[in-house]
């Protein structure tokens, strides 16, 4: 309960912030993001209302564009790069070595909650491919073999 | 204020940051300060530098030094030669390979030697969070100049006459796409910059945002004034965090000096700026799905007309360029149209910058001029293929463009000759391919990619391209029939023919560039069931070189359908009825013994 009112104080920051402007959905859908990690129903309800548009609208915005998440993600995102440039430097083969690694599917956290991760495409480092990133940092000319030292380096 | 005698532009950008760029400038100046150096010496932190594979980099102006692949333990006895006895290190100098001499000036090294900078001008000299940085490499001069000295009218003209065309894919002629917004009935105008950058595989908007954000808010304020606009958007995109802040660092800075905002400069002038995140879908670089997105709605296009110059963001007069545009306009504007138009082909002025990937040896961002050979870039600038490869194809344009094979190497990089080869130029994707490369699968690998990122609204697009992908991915499976290839040729007009947007009309280029060149690649995977490159998974067999083999037991440990056996110290085997090619063994051997076939 606790803590589904501060979910709620959370969202109401962040519509005044946006000085409750329905043009701004998108920004107040990724600033709760941000803060929650993903965009929990209850959330989305609160968006609808206080920007008086149909909850319809609100959901079809959250599911069109990818970056937005609807179920909770792990402690730390990888997000592994399949941009052309990774893709022709072995990004599946990474894919696969994480699916390994991890033993869940993409986007879905792991048990112990520490990880969750999902394919990309084009961080903009195509210089240094194949490219995996945790959380903001990037990890460049990395190999299938080097997945588990990458992600000894998070707790 | 001190006077400094050198100063070390340190390459922040993404790249090298990501190989530890900051903190070989923190030793930097602890050591500096350490020799009491702090005060003749200045280290300033640059925007990408373009030579990425190098990183971390640094020049050291003015003797024009390079510095590659610097590490913190490095910096020491960089400092004490350097800087305090004036001997240049040779082992931190660039050699194009191992065996080659080194090459201590940056304008030597092939890599930068045939680059032209003009949208880049200010890559790596300047900080970018510094707006006096940019004033001093005449940044807003071009605005002071239009403001004081030119009507809208002769602004107009100027573009016009300098032949500059769009580089966000399309190539439609500036001038005139900023004429029909000015003819356009309607208040206010607005006028957007594309930094939605979708391409996977080209990220010169991202570093332009970053390495030099005047330069695009100078072009936009000057093309405000040109068109009659009174407020702007950048739209860019959430997955570029440190564009997004040195945009908002750089507006503020100007708003501060009087360059945005209204009177600007005293002239009466008004025009501000903000930026937008984008929301992270493909079609939204689509000039009206970016303007749906802008709204707060799902990133659709529409049915033009009507065009964005009548009737765009919140139904009012827009005009939408790319960053790159954005960025070539001050430069034209001071050193005039018929410096512009000097450079380049008949219909194809100024430069372009390519993000030059893939298997090649130097790779990173590079601005040539328009008229340069495929050739020149892939082997004088890039330095050729590792290994000493065959070079095979470069794809150029992303998702919408195509492979142009090795044997075209000569063709020049301008909008026509790049579209008769069957590619386009797109926003700037130049992604080379060696013979390891298997083309079948670069083809399946984009329609994965169009096929997710259409929007959905037109079937041909939504569902044409994912029969196309299926097709493409039974044949890279060795489930392929000879019909197939009637097939794809036959979804491709079709899917071309009946889409709304540039998504769907050119999602079948790089099925069809590939079938053009590499016809004998798809009849390999058809016929022969061989992928002749090894990359498709269920056409590879693996083996053991028994030769190699210790015997080690980690291949059958990490096989997990147990396709594996051999007593300890004994060589292994593999069973091929178990084998799932999965290709663990593979990455797991120690020894190299697991082969590929
Ligand atoms: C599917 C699709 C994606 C696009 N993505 C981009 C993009 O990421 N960046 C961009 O500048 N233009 C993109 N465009 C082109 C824009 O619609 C528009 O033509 C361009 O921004 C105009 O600017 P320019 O005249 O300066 O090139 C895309 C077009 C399509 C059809
Ligand atoms: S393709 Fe992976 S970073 Fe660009």
């Amino acid at each position: 309960m606790q803590h589904d009112q501060r979910l709620l104080e959370d969202t109401d920051r962040i519509l005044a912030r946006n000085n409750h402007d329905a043009n701004a959905l998108i920004a107040i859908l990724q600033d709760v993001q941000r803060k929650v990690g993903y965009l929990p129903i209850d959330s989305l309800r609160r968006i609808a209302e206080t920007l008086r548009v149909p909850l319809s609208r609100v959901y079809a915005v959250a599911t069109f564009y990818k970056a937005f998440k609807l179920k909770p993600a792990g402690r730390h995102i990888v997000k592994i790069c399949l941009g052309t440039a990774c893709h022709i430097k072995g990004g599946g083969e990474i894919m696969r070595a994480m699916e390994t690694e991890l033993n869940v599917k993409p986007e879905e956290a792991t048990p112990d909650g520490r990880f969750s991760y999902e394919a990309v495409r084009c961080v903009g480092c195509c210089g240094l491919a194949p490219v995996i990133m945790v959380d903001e940092s990037f990890h460049g000319k990395v190999g299938a073999k080097d997945v588990k030292q990458v992600l000894a380096k998070y707790s | 204020m001190d006077r400094f005698r050198t100063h070390c532009l340190v390459c922040t950008g993404t790249g090298c940051v990501s190989n530890g760029a900051f903190e070989v400038k923190r030793a930097l100046e602890e050591e500096l300060k350490r020799r009491g150096l702090e005060h003749e010496v200045q280290v300033v932190g640059t925007g990408c530098n373009g030579f990425c594979e190098r990183g971390p980099v640094m020049l050291v102006q003015p003797e024009g030094v390079f510095y590659q692949q610097l590490r913190v333990e490095d910096v020491p006895n960089l400092v004490e030669e350097h800087f305090l006895k004036g001997r240049p290190v040779n082992d931190l100098m660039y050699a194009p390979t191992k065996k080659d001499e080194t090459v201590p000036l940056m304008r030597d090294i092939g890599f930068f030697k045939d680059q032209v900078l003009v949208a880049l001008r200010n890559r790596g000299r300047i900080d970018p969070e510094v707006i006096e940085d940019y004033v001093g490499h005449d940044g807003y001069a071009a605005l002071e100049k239009v403001l004081t000295e030119m009507t809208p009218e002769d602004v107009l003209g100027e573009m016009k006459k300098s032949g500059l065309r769009g580089r966000g894919g399309a190539g439609f002629p500036t001038g005139l796409k900023w004429e029909f917004c000015r003819r356009a009935t309607g208040h206010p105008k607005y006028i957007i910059c594309n930094g939605d950058e979708g391409d996977p595989g080209a990220f010169m908007d991202r570093s332009i945002l970053e390495a030099d954000p005047h330069s695009v808010l100078e072009g936009m304020a000057i093309g405000a004034y040109a068109i009659g606009a009174e407020h702007g958007i950048l739209y860019v995109r959430d997955e570029y965090p440190l564009a997004i802040k040195r945009v908002e660092i750089a507006i503020g800075q100007a708003r501060n000096l009087g360059l945005l905002g209204s009177d600007i400069l005293g002239t009466g002038f008004s025009f501000d700026a903000r930026v937008v995140r984008g929301g992270g879908a493909f079609v939204c670089g689509e000039e009206t799905a970016l303007m749906a997105s802008i709204e707060g709605r799902e990133g659709r296009p529409r049915f033009r007309p009507p065009f964005p110059a009548e009737k765009g963001v919140w139904g009012k007069p827009t005009n939408i360029n790319n960053v790159e545009t954005w960025a070539n306009v001050a430069p034209i504007i001071s050193r005039g149209a018929e410096w512009f138009a000097s450079m380049g082909t008949e219909t194809s002025k100024g430069t372009k910058i390519f993000s030059l990937v893939g298997t090649v040896n130097n790779s990173g961002l590079v601005e040539v001029p328009m008229g340069i050979t495929i050739r020149k870039i892939v082997f004088d600038i890039g330095g050729g293929i590792p290994g000493g490869r065959a070079f095979k194809a470069v794809q150029i344009g992303g998702p919408s463009g195509g492979c142009i094979p090795a044997e075209l190497q000569d063709t020049i990089i301008d909008y026509e000759s790049l579209a008769r080869t069957g590619a386009i130029m797109g926003s700037g994707g130049l992604v080379v391919m060696d013979e390891r490369t298997c083309m079948v699968d670069v083809a399946r690998y984009f329609l994965e990619f169009t096929q997710s990122e259409s929007c959905g609204k037109c079937t041909f697009c939504r569902i044409g391209t994912k029969r196309m992908m299926e097709v493409l991915t039974r044949i890279c499976e060795g489930k392929g029939e000879p019909s197939d290839i009637a097939l794809l040729e036959d979804l491709a007009v079709r899917i071309r023919d009946s889409s709304l947007c540039a998504l769907g009309q050119t999602a079948p280029n790089p099925v069809l560039t590939t079938l053009k060149y590499f016809r004998h690649e798809y009849d390999a995977h058809i016929q022969e069931k061989r992928c002749p490159s090894h990359v498709c998974a269920a056409l590879l067999v693996y083996g053991i070189d028994p030769d190699k083999c210790t015997g080690c037991t980690l291949c059958a440990r990490v096989c997990p359908v147990n396709a594996i056996t051999g007593e300890r110290k004994q060589v292994h085997t593999i069973n091929q009825a178990l084998c799932i090619k999965c290709g663990q063994c593979y990455t797991a051997c120690r020894f190299d013994a697991i082969t590929r076939e």
